[in-house]
């Protein structure tokens, strides 16, 4: 099976800052359908590396494969268009005046006639349920209501792959969990891979897979459960910890003996009453 | 502050003015301006008042607003006028302060100014009161784009005004928490001495700039990220309709014209 992304042994250093590698020697596969994660503390690379795989940066040296592609000058384009992102801030992605205008503005670009445009754009406002909202202005709408117009234009370009810059950093609980909901919907209905680069560890919960990186490198892979029950060293790392495995280390440090490995809430909740039975 | 400046502002509605397509109504504003200096007599300033009025009536709007639309160019029409009544000469001497003169002449020139200019300032804020800021970038690259001939960037033009008015709101909020955050540490904004007032605009306006440019940043990879590669094989979402309507309200400016020509002197 060819990995949908696939970066293989990229270099990147930022302008000005000789010497020091933004990215160093960062290969990793992502596989169709999969939802990863990749965390880090800040400066790490997780953005800059997000910007290489649609191109929007070049590598210093390395190589970028998309659904098994070569991403050069000449492919870019095409390339991009497999690739939707959402950044972090709501508001600086907005380019529309109003929110049918920002849904259908990746579809200008592509040359879609307008008929089907209009077909696209209100599919695509349905799926984040933000139709009631067709015609209002950014300035009118919550940072959450934001970030789902902006998948929503990525939605109508039904691209393979979305990234997601940070997309839900600027929210408050209620829009992250809107946002995060809406992705998962998506996915699952279209079947998408996303990569998810995030400061939120229950963020990264959710993922089939968590990359964590370090200086520009790449310094553990793994299922949630396997990184999380790291427990201390994620915390090296400048990490949070999930909210289960610092209940697990308070607990602890209290005398209450609890299992190492990690455990969702949910597990957690079942081990604790299994234990009361007793 | 923001709510003195009448200019530039939309005020919603479902009027016919309201309906007109955005193109008929910037040419016909544009063409109205023209055609006022046409008028040189009572009967066609008359015919124009009725007209520009009607317009008014029309577009359902309240009468204040257009008076408060001329209330910042108070100061230039009284300058004007005033200059017209004492420096225009001919016709029977009506009244002399030493060198000063007024003459008749000059009381009908300083007439006609002051109606030019109020019926000016009237139509065109017609214009904006009755039209979406997004409505007339999407006129005027429409209006512009026989221009794409000489090699004018219409598109590019078109898109930056776009944008230029989406970001208004953000910017003027930006602008309003910077302004908050920095009296919350002393800073103050309305008092002192021109000097010191220019002096406090300094930490509104630096942080202004730095995030602007960062705006920038941010929206060029969005829109890069999105497909966006110049206006070149690009399909347009918004299309404007000229509809009957519109090509009446152009008819009704050839009669106007028409008019003016047979009652002018």
């Amino acid at each position: 099976m060819t990995p949908i992304i696939e970066l293989k042994n990229i270099f990147y250093e930022y302008v000005g800052e000789e010497n020091t590698l933004a990215l160093n020697d960062l290969s990793y596969q992502i596989f169709e359908g999969e939802w990863v994660a990749i965390i880090g503390h800040n400066g790490s690379g997780k953005s800059t590396q997000a910007k290489i795989i649609n191109g929007l940066l070049e590598a210093k040296s390395g190589e970028v494969f998309i659904e098994g592609e070569r991403l050069s000058v000449e492919n870019v384009w095409d390339l991009r268009a497999k690739v939707g992102m959402v950044f972090q801030n709501p508001d600086n992605q907005f380019v529309g005046s109003t929110v049918e205008d920002d849904v259908a503005f990746g579809l200008e670009n592509h040359g879609i006639p307008r008929e089907e445009m209009l077909i696209r754009v209100e599919n695509a406002l349905r799926e984040v349920r933000m139709e009631e909202f067709k015609t209002k202005e950014p300035a009118r709408l919550s940072g959450g209501q934001k970030q789902r117009v902006a998948i929503a234009g990525i939605v109508a370009l039904s691209p393979s792959i979305i990234i997601l810059d940070e997309a839900t950093s600027m929210l408050d609980p209620e829009g992250r969990n809107e946002v995060i909901s809406t992705i998962q919907k998506i996915k699952r209905e279209k079947n998408l891979t996303v990569l998810s680069i995030t400061h939120d560890i229950d963020e990264a919960a959710n993922a089939d897979r968590i990359l964590v990186m370090k200086q520009g490198r790449l310094v553990d892979e793994g299922t949630p459960e396997q990184i999380f029950s790291k427990g201390e060293q994620l915390v090296e790392l400048g990490l949070e910890l999930p909210f289960a495995e610092r209940l697990k280390l308070a607990l602890k440090q209290r005398g209450v003996p609890v299992p190492s490995e990690y455990m969702s809430e949910e597990r957690l909740v079942e081990f604790w009453i299994s234990n009361l039975k007793k | 502050m923001m709510d003195k400046l009448i200019l530039g502002r939309f005020i919603p509605g479902d009027s016919v003015i309201h309906r007109l397509d955005p193109r008929a109504k910037l040419i016909a504003t544009f063409y109205f301006i023209m055609i006022i200096f046409l008028a040189n007599n009572a009967i066609t300033y008359g015919i124009l008042t009725i007209f520009t009025l009607l317009a008014i009536f029309l577009s359902g709007l309240s009468f204040s607003f257009f008076l408060k639309g001329v209330r910042p160019m108070l100061f230039l029409i009284l300058f004007t006028v005033l200059l017209q009544i004492f420096f225009t000469t001919g016709g029977k001497e009506l009244f002399a302060i030493g060198p000063l003169k007024i003459t008749e002449f000059g009381l009908v020139n300083a007439g006609f100014i002051f109606m030019r200019f109020v019926l000016i300032i009237f139509i065109s804020t017609l214009m904006t009161l009755s039209t979406t800021p997004l409505s007339l970038s999407d006129a005027l690259e429409s209006i512009l784009s026989p221009l794409n001939a000489i090699k004018f960037p219409v598109h590019e033009i078109s898109l930056m005004l776009s944008i230029a008015l989406r970001f208004v709101p953000t910017l003027m909020d930006e602008t309003e928490k910077i302004m908050n955050a920095q009296r919350a540490r002393g800073v103050d904004f309305s008092e002192g001495s021109l000097i010191q007032k220019m002096k406090a605009v300094v930490p509104l306006l630096i942080p202004l700039f730095v995030s602007s440019f960062k705006r920038a940043e941010d929206l060029s990879d969005a829109m890069e990220a999105r497909g966006y590669q110049g206006g070149e094989g690009r399909t347009r979402y918004r299309k404007l309709d000229w509809a009957k309507r519109d090509s009446i309200s152009i008819g009704a400016m050839a009669l106007l014209t028409l008019f003016l020509f047979l009652f002018r002197r």
